[in-house]
């Protein structure tokens, strides 16, 4: 909502500075997000008349004018200005004005003395026009200064409303607030009621009550639609951000800032018949205004004659029935249109109108009849014309129920002492029909107000006119019970700080990725879909961290990093039949982290190498330490096939690890492979609390056992066997060598396990080591083939 | 033959030109071995008279006794000095840098997060996750925003294809409607015994999303919701645990706030929360500077005491409890902590810039 100070100021009965306006207004919740002059600060400028022109002698460009400006005698003023002409009238500054950046003396220019300057729009600040000589109206009083001429001593404001706050869409209504908020007596208008002078009208008839509570109209004929819009209108629509377009259409606009009052001025002649409001019907059209032609939702309301439907119900006019200058007779239109039947139309058809902006939240209802007779007013004042009777179809209005309002619930609330005679004070200064019943107030809200149904709604407007600054700002006393702290728990944060010191950087990857990334790294040819992406390469929601790290890794690559360590923790995207809370979308939070490049950053100490599988793996058994975690070999579409692995935990497939397909590597330009895994969080979630074991005060025996196996046996799967086979004594058994090459077959591998082996009540004897050994060496025998390398 | 006071003093002299243990060792055999020079003279006193061989004898052992202090005294410099050798030669060049990995790095606004987690943690919110792809009910209609309502296009959505009323959230607030009715849920036998419902005192953080984009605007960002629903909270008190929270955030005791008149449609009395400008307000008044576009004031989250029908509609007594909710953007917050000035740098994985917050 933009409007000029001067405007409001009509409807104010005393003087408020801009300043203090716009603060009142922004601290009352009517945020003032600009407040400008309408011209910048200059002085010394006066309407002036160009009598006669002659050439400059010493320059081609300049002209020598003589200029009447009001003084005794006429001026003699160098002007460069190619549209200076004899007998235009133009803004003159004299000697010892102030300009933007500049003062006015008597100088020479080009040996020609000249006594001022005239000015352009863009000197004067008023716009970037710097074609010529700002031209004035021939009737400019000469001598007048420019400032009360064009009124420039004014200032704009724009305010940002609430959706709540429809009531404030016009300047009356603003200057109702600010009433309410100063104490500024209000200026109501001057009731107005034309004369009536003929009988013609245009029959009604309303068909849908639930979309046109009221129907106000008039036919005025003998209406002169050429005539110009004076001068103080279109200005001060300009400065409420409307552009003139002709007498009737500036009227119409007018009336709807003023009052908030959105109305519509039919060509009356072009009017077949009648009017029918009613519901759209199936297949109808209407070309509107703007020159585009929809087709009608049945929930969308129209305005019919005999010749169709002529416009879209409280949104926009068709171009059937609009005015031109060949117009003669009009019939002016204001009507009551319900805001649910008005409600996301426009947005639907993607364009909003000031009306249907006004519509949606909500219009004054009582406001017809005097919407009609102000514009009707204003056309005979500019255009002339004979008002016809009031034609007003009252059908169904909103009811205002009273609400009550109790002084210890607002009190409550808001946490403030609000006497009763505090809450009497600030609801009298709104305007509003109050009445006692018991300890309670009953508020009967106005037909201006749409935001005004409830007890909490009131007592939203108590603490705005109290001042919100002026409630105390007091931290709560309540209990404080302490909260839970589950030690069993990997919570997010411990998760991070590990990956964090191991060298990890945190990433916030966009969860919208491309399709393609989609395809290539999961495999997911039915990815979660937007049907409004912002942008193609944000189409889909990613259903894995993987190619949003991947892509992080290109993109630094790009940028010449030559090694990057990064993870993420999010949200992934699936459709899933058995999804919840949100049914049909499988949502789980992940981590995943990606190692790309040397495994330490290059160092004076330690020899370079490309990170790989196991040094991943390391980081990935760290994060999750203590869980006893198993992998197997595993597919997965991002991940190269033979250095991929699933993880699992108590029996739990939670996650990932492997290096990247090099397909991959080579379609997204990563130069090496990066390696990753990813986890899925609530299957990680739950740990465990330490339980404390004895410490053996007896010495432990080691006993390292090499087996040479055939190749394909996973080293994991031998330990089981391993581990199935030891009795209790066996108390640490890994692996510490693999080895395949001379002295073994082609075939076969050798793993060396270390076994260590204590007891916490004595200590052990050679042949209890022996004979555990022996059965573990046997059990891999039986189940593998094994051999014992010796 | 050589009288015992020279070759005493060519012994001693000769121990102390050794460097090495070894060489010690030879001399000393060579004076003190079984044919050594000194005890070749212990032989010869066989052939003395018993008066001289006594005092000869004792003479011998006195020489001896001084050889075999110098030589363990030089034995003891000996080691001393092959100690520093060795001590020097194994001396580091201490300012070359450490060896093996690095540390990373949290991202800047995981900083804010845990920030933000931490401050309201020690005053009793305990935090609250939710579903990014929400049910249009529960980010809007659950929240008294109806279809078609005006204030739904304050959000500009992203809306799921092939799922009518589906949607990327576009505010942490419809965590607030899954706690509230899951909290109701399991209270329901307490409340219908009659007896008061333990308070609701959560921060919701979390991603959500917008369709915008530019340097002030990702079409994904974060907020954090806050929510306190009891029998005694009030507009004052959400004036109070907001402005606590500001000050402690940016550590600036001093800080000042802001309470505007707004509209959500899932508050009432809504407000936003200007807080006084970080760059050019240290306590003593604003100065005005870019960042506050020389108002003094930053626009830092919206709030209000929930509404009756919200609370309604997840089943909670809207008479006998009030809440405030709250809902900031940790985005700006971070920008405004660390002085950043573009959003999108948050969102682009470039490491140079992320790797500054360590």
């Amino acid at each position: 909502m933009q409007f000029p100070l001067s405007w409001l100021a009509e409807f104010l009965s005393g003087p408020i500075a801009a300043d203090r306006l716009a603060h009142e207004l922004t601290m009352a919740g009517l945020e003032v997000e600009a407040l400008a002059p309408v011209a910048p600060p200059f002085s010394g400028i006066v309407v002036a008349q160009v009598d006669a022109v002659e050439a400059h002698p010493g320059a081609d460009k300049l002209r020598v004018c003589r200029v009447s400006a009001g003084g005794a005698e006429a001026l003699q003023i160098v002007c460069g200005a190619p549209n200076v002409a004899p007998g235009m009238k133009v803004p003159c500054a004299l000697v010892g004005a102030r300009l933007p950046g500049l003062d006015i003396k008597a100088a020479k220019l080009r040996g020609v003395d000249s006594y001022g300057m005239l000015c352009s729009a863009r000197e004067l600040g008023l716009s970037q026009d710097h074609g010529g000589l700002l031209a004035l109206p021939a009737d400019a009083p000469v001598g007048e200064d420019i400032r009360r001429y064009l009124a420039l001593d004014d200032q704009i404001f724009t305010i940002k409303l609430t959706p709540n706050r429809a009531d404030c869409l016009g300047v009356a209504g603003i200057a109702r607030e600010v009433a309410a908020l100063t104490g500024i007596a209000l200026v109501p208008p001057r009731p107005y009621a034309a004369p009536v002078t003929h009988a013609a009208s245009v029959p009604v008839r309303i068909d849908a009550p639930d979309l046109c509570g009221r129907f106000t109209g008039r036919i005025v004929r003998g209406v002169n639609a050429r005539v110009p819009t004076p001068d103080w209108m279109v200005r001060r629509l300009e400065r409420s951000g409307q552009r003139s377009i002709s007498a009737l259409v500036d009227i119409s606009n007018y009336v709807m800032l003023e009052m908030n009052r959105p109305n519509h001025v039919f060509d009356a002649d072009k009017i077949r018949e009648g009017l029918e409001v009613r519901w759209a019907r199936p297949g109808e059209q209407l070309l509107l205004l703007n020159g585009q032609t929809i087709d009608l939702a049945p929930d969308v309301g129209v305005i019919v004659d005999a010749g169709g439907v002529e416009s879209m119900a409280g949104i926009m006019g068709g171009e059937s029935t609009s005015c031109t200058p060949d117009t003669t007779r009009v019939y002016v239109e204001a009507a009551f249109w319900w805001p649910d039947a008005i409600q996301g139309r426009a947005r639907r058809y993607s364009f909003v109108s000031e009306a249907s902006h006004r519509f949606e939240r909500g219009v004054d209802f009582e406001d017809t009849v005097a919407g009609v007779e102000r514009v009707t007013q204003l056309i005979l004042e500019i255009c002339g014309g004979e008002a016809g009777p009031i034609d007003d179809h009252v059908l169904n209005l909103p009811s205002r129920a009273p609400i009550t309002l109790r002084p210890a619930r607002a009190r409550r609330v808001l946490g403030i002492d609000l006497s009763d005679a505090d809450i009497a004070g600030l609801l009298g200064r709104l305007g509003l029909p109050v009445a006692r019943a018991d300890d309670a107030f009953v508020v009967t809200p106005p037909s201006y107000r749409f935001d005004l149904a409830l007890e909490i709604d009131l007592i939203e407007e108590l603490a705005r006119l109290y001042g919100y600054d002026n409630i105390p700002a007091a931290v709560p006393r309540a209990p404080q019970p302490m909260l839970p702290l589950p030690e069993a728990r990997r919570g997010d944060a411990r998760l991070k700080q590990i990956l964090v010191g191991r060298d990890y950087q945190e990433v916030i990857n966009y969860a919208f990725i491309e399709r393609d990334w989609e395809a290539d790294f999961c495999a997911n040819t039915t990815p979660v879909t937007l049907a409004n992406p912002i942008a193609s390469q944000m189409a889909v929601m990613r259903s894995s961290l993987i190619p949003c790290l991947v892509a992080t890794v290109a993109a630094n690559r790009k940028r010449h990093l030559e090694r990057v360590r990064v993870f993420e923790m999010g949200r992934c995207f699936k459709l899933d039949t058995n999804g919840v809370p949100v049914a049909g979308f499988d949502q789980p939070r992940r981590i995943a982290a990606l190692a790309w490049g040397s495994q330490a950053a290059e160092q004076w100490g330690e020899a370079a190498r490309k990170v790989d599988f196991f040094d991943l793996k390391g980081d990935l058994e760290a994060l999750l330490a203590p869980a006893r975690l198993s992998f197997e070999r595993t597919t997965h579409p991002a991940l190269h096939p033979g250095r991929a692995a699933s993880v699992q935990l108590d029996g739990r497939r939670i996650g990932l690890l492997g290096e990247i397909h090099p397909q991959w590597v080579q379609k997204y330009d990563l130069g090496s492979a990066p390696v990753v895994f990813e986890l899925d969080l609530d299957l990680i979630a739950a740990s465990t609390v330490p339980a404390y074991r004895e410490v053996s005060r007896f010495p432990a025996v080691r006993r390292d056992i090499a087996l040479v196996v055939a190749l394909e046996v996973p080293a994991a799967t031998l330990q089981d066997c391993l581990r199935r086979a030891a009795p209790a004594i066996v108390a640490e058994l890994e692996v510490f060598d693999q080895y395949h090459g001379a002295g073994i077959p082609q075939d076969r591998k050798s793993l060396a396990f270390r076994v260590v082996m204590q007891d916490t009540e004595r200590t052990l004897e050679d042949k209890e080591a022996d004979a555990a050994v022996a059965a573990m060496v046997r059990a891999a025998e039986q189940q593998f083939a094994a051999k014992l390398r010796v | 033959m050589q009288d015992l006071d020279s070759i005493v003093s060519q012994a001693l002299s000769e121990f102390d030109s050794i460097h090495e243990a070894a060489h010690l060792e030879q001399a000393k055999a060579r004076y003190l071995g079984k044919s050594g020079v000194v005890t070749e003279r212990l032989k010869t006193l066989g052939g003395l008279p018993p008066d001289a061989r006594k005092e000869a004898g004792a003479l011998i052992n006195q020489a001896k006794q001084r050889l075999e202090q110098a030589l363990e005294a030089r034995r003891a410099a000996l080691k001393q000095a092959a100690l520093e050798a060795k001590l020097r030669e194994e001396a580091l060049d201490v300012t070359l840098p450490g060896r093996g990995l690095g540390l990373g790095g949290l991202h800047p606004v995981t900083r804010t997060l845990d920030r933000i987690e931490a401050i309201f943690r020690s005053t009793g919110f305990e935090v609250a996750d939710g579903p990014e792809i929400e049910t249009d009910f529960h980010n809007f209609t659950a929240l008294n925003t109806p279809e078609n309502h005006p204030a739904r296009s304050m959000h500009d959505t992203f809306y799921i294809e092939g799922n009518a009323g589906v949607l990327l959230r576009t505010h942490t607030s419809p965590i607030q409607v899954r706690y509230m009715q899951a909290h109701v849920a399991r209270h329901r036998a307490q409340m219908d015994a009659g007896q008061t419902m333990p308070a609701i005192k959560i921060i919701a953080p979390g991603r959500v999303y917008r369709v915008d984009s530019d340097a002030t605007h990702s079409p994904m960002f974060h907020q954090v919701e806050g929510l306190w629903i009891a029998e005694d909270v009030s507009f004052a008190g959400l004036k109070g645990v907001f402005t606590d929270f500001l000050r402690q955030f940016f550590e600036k005791p001093n800080m000042r706030t802001r309470f505007r008149p707004s509209f959500f449609p899932f508050t009432e009395p809504s407000a936003e929360i200007d807080m006084s400008c970080v760059f050019c307000d240290d306590g003593d008044g604003p100065k005005g500077c870019r960042v506050c576009s020389h108002t003094g004031w930053l626009e830092i989250a919206g709030s209000g005491m929930v509404h009756p029908n919200v609370l309604a509609h997840c089943g909670i007594d809207a008479e006998r409890y009030i809440g405030f909710a709250f809902g900031m953007g940790p985005d700006r917050l971070t920008m405004l902590r660390y002085g950043v000035n573009d959003l999108r740098l948050f969102f682009d994985g470039d490491l140079r810039f992320l790797s500054q917050f360590r």
